[in-house]
């Protein structure tokens, strides 16, 4: 059929020559390819020990963020796991306590917050289901592991540092 | 003796009884131009006329006197008249109206809703996020008060209270003697037992039901869950305090709380007494009846997909039909 684009280029099959047949000239060709390629610019990274700049919109793994006075923010309201496409969220609330106000910014927090980062998908949708402001994906990337259970990240893994004083 | 009059709501006619609230024939047309209510709770006598969301214009009084009403009436405590016509969502008044009676009930409301445990049943959410704006223009301190325990099961939420009196006409009509009422007046009401007493009666937990908003929330179920992640099911016992006709909702296994059954308006069937809310709460305490039907619109049917509706593939192929059946099975039994 006739190509509507117009630029299919047709291969015309010949039989190879002498010259073609005995691969020595190609070898040399590709060889030298190679070669020069030692002396150029390296296009890959060391990645563990370097890493690339990512954008300002990148969405790696997620942290739950502290207040200016270094409170839990995540109020366990439960709208990102509600939000949340691939179900990856998981969470308990808990009240909080007398003398637990400088730990939980409100009445109630999560005691258990788990994120199966197998499931997560990286869209952002928690990000911005959040009325708290309490989870951002501005960590790393997600690294291997072995077990599947190590992907389940508690909050031991996901709550920011807190404040040093 | 009792006359049909005819009236129209929104071009929408409907002959009902006379001494009919406006609200309530409009209810028997039923979809959008059922004007929203707070207050009015068609259990409760007396109750009804607090909130103004229920304001519609009446363009035409009746037939003998065609003149339209000069204000905004409350439509669930004005009666129809023959002939009379009514404007609810065809009327911008009554929409520009109702914007500004959200603004005015969200002055002192505290925005908690990610903490507050009727988020995603709460009636006031709903009502904002239909009619109200998204900003607040109020600049001062909203009220605020303590959490109070009323009795051993409720808990009071003053800073959320509406003052919609739902709760005040409940007791009143459970009990004989006045055990819980509104105090103060103006910005400094509240709703309260006298001298902090719990109301002691079987069918004080249905305030629980019968509050639009967080005020009154049930202590056994606080923040165990948020709604929108249990199961509502259909359950039923032989109680004989009460019908005995609940709504469990599950998370997993468990029961974690008992409801009444509330109808699309948020208005209980029948009351139910405090051993069926409060202490039956193992699945083997009750006859199930299947689960409860959620509307779409609301967020508690969010990811919940109970009915199937597979492409014509699946519907015709005999493998794949025979691969799916077990779902299949499942929408046949809801």
């Amino acid at each position: 059929m006739e190509s509507l684009s117009n630029r299919k280029k047709v291969l015309e099959q010949k039989p190879m020559t002498f010259g073609e047949k005995i691969y020595l000239p190609s070898i040399a060709k590709g060889l030298a390819i190679t070669f020069k390629h030692i002396f150029k610019k390296r296009e890959t990274i060391f990645y563990p020990e370097q890493e690339r700049p990512v954008s300002e919109n990148w969405r790696g793994l997620h942290s739950l963020k502290r207040d200016e006075q270094g409170r839990e923010r995540c109020t366990a309201c439960g709208l990102c796991a509600l939000a949340c496409p691939a179900e990856a969220i998981t969470m308990t609330a808990a009240e909080r306590k007398k003398g637990e106000e400088g730990l939980y910014r409100e009445e109630k927090y999560a005691a258990v917050y788990e994120i199966n980062m197998l499931r997560c998908i990286f869209c952002g949708l928690c990000e911005e289901a959040c009325p708290k402001e309490a989870i951002y994906l501005d960590g790393p990337f997600l690294e291997a592991d072995y077990l599947r259970k190590d992907f389940i990240f508690g909050k031991d893994k996901l709550v920011e540092e807190p404040l040093k004083s | 003796m009792s006359e049909r009059v005819k009236v129209t709501i929104d071009g929408i006619s409907v002959e009902v009884e006379q001494g009919t609230t406006i609200l309530n024939a409009a209810r028997l047309i039923g979809g959008e131009i059922v004007p929203p209510a707070m207050c009015y709770y068609s259990k409760l006598e007396g109750s009804g006329g607090k909130c103004r969301t229920c304001l519609v214009k009446v363009s035409k009084g009746s037939e003998k006197d065609p003149r339209p009403m000069p204000k905004l009436v409350a439509s669930c405590r004005t009666t129809v008249m023959e002939g009379m016509e009514v404007q609810n969502i065809t009327s911008p008044e009554v929409k520009e109206a109702r914007k500004g009676v959200v603004e005015l009930l969200l002055i002192n409301h505290p925005l908690d809703c990610p903490v507050c445990d009727q988020a995603g049943e709460c009636h006031l959410q709903d009502l904002s996020y239909e009619h109200g704006s998204a900003a607040t223009r109020y600049e001062f301190d909203r009220r605020s008060f303590e959490r109070r325990d009323i009795g051993d099961k409720i808990q009071l939420h003053m800073t959320r209270c509406i003052l919609c009196y739902r709760c005040v006409y409940v007791a009143d009509q459970i009990t004989d003697r006045r055990e819980h009422g509104v105090l103060g007046r103006g910005d400094a009401a509240e709703i309260s037992t006298y001298i902090e007493k719990a109301i002691e009666n079987d069918f004080s937990g249905n305030v629980i039901d019968v509050c639009p908003v967080g005020a009154l929330t049930d202590r056994t179920f606080r923040f165990k869950n948020r709604v929108w992640f249990t199961k509502p099911v259909d359950a039923h016992c032989n109680c004989d305090k009460c019908s005995g006709k609940v709504t469990l909702w599950y998370k997993g296994e468990d029961v974690i709380r008992v409801t009444a059954r509330k109808d699309e308006y948020g208005e209980v069937e029948s009351f139910i007494c405090n051993d069926c809310r409060f202490e039956k709460k193992k699945t083997s305490d009750w006859v199930i009846e299947g689960p409860r039907k959620i509307s779409k619109h609301s967020v508690i049917s969010a990811n919940h997909y109970e009915q199937l509706a597979p492409p014509p593939v699946i519907r015709k192929n005999p493998a794949l039909k025979e691969a799916n059946k077990e779902q299949f099975e499942r929408v046949i039994r809801y």
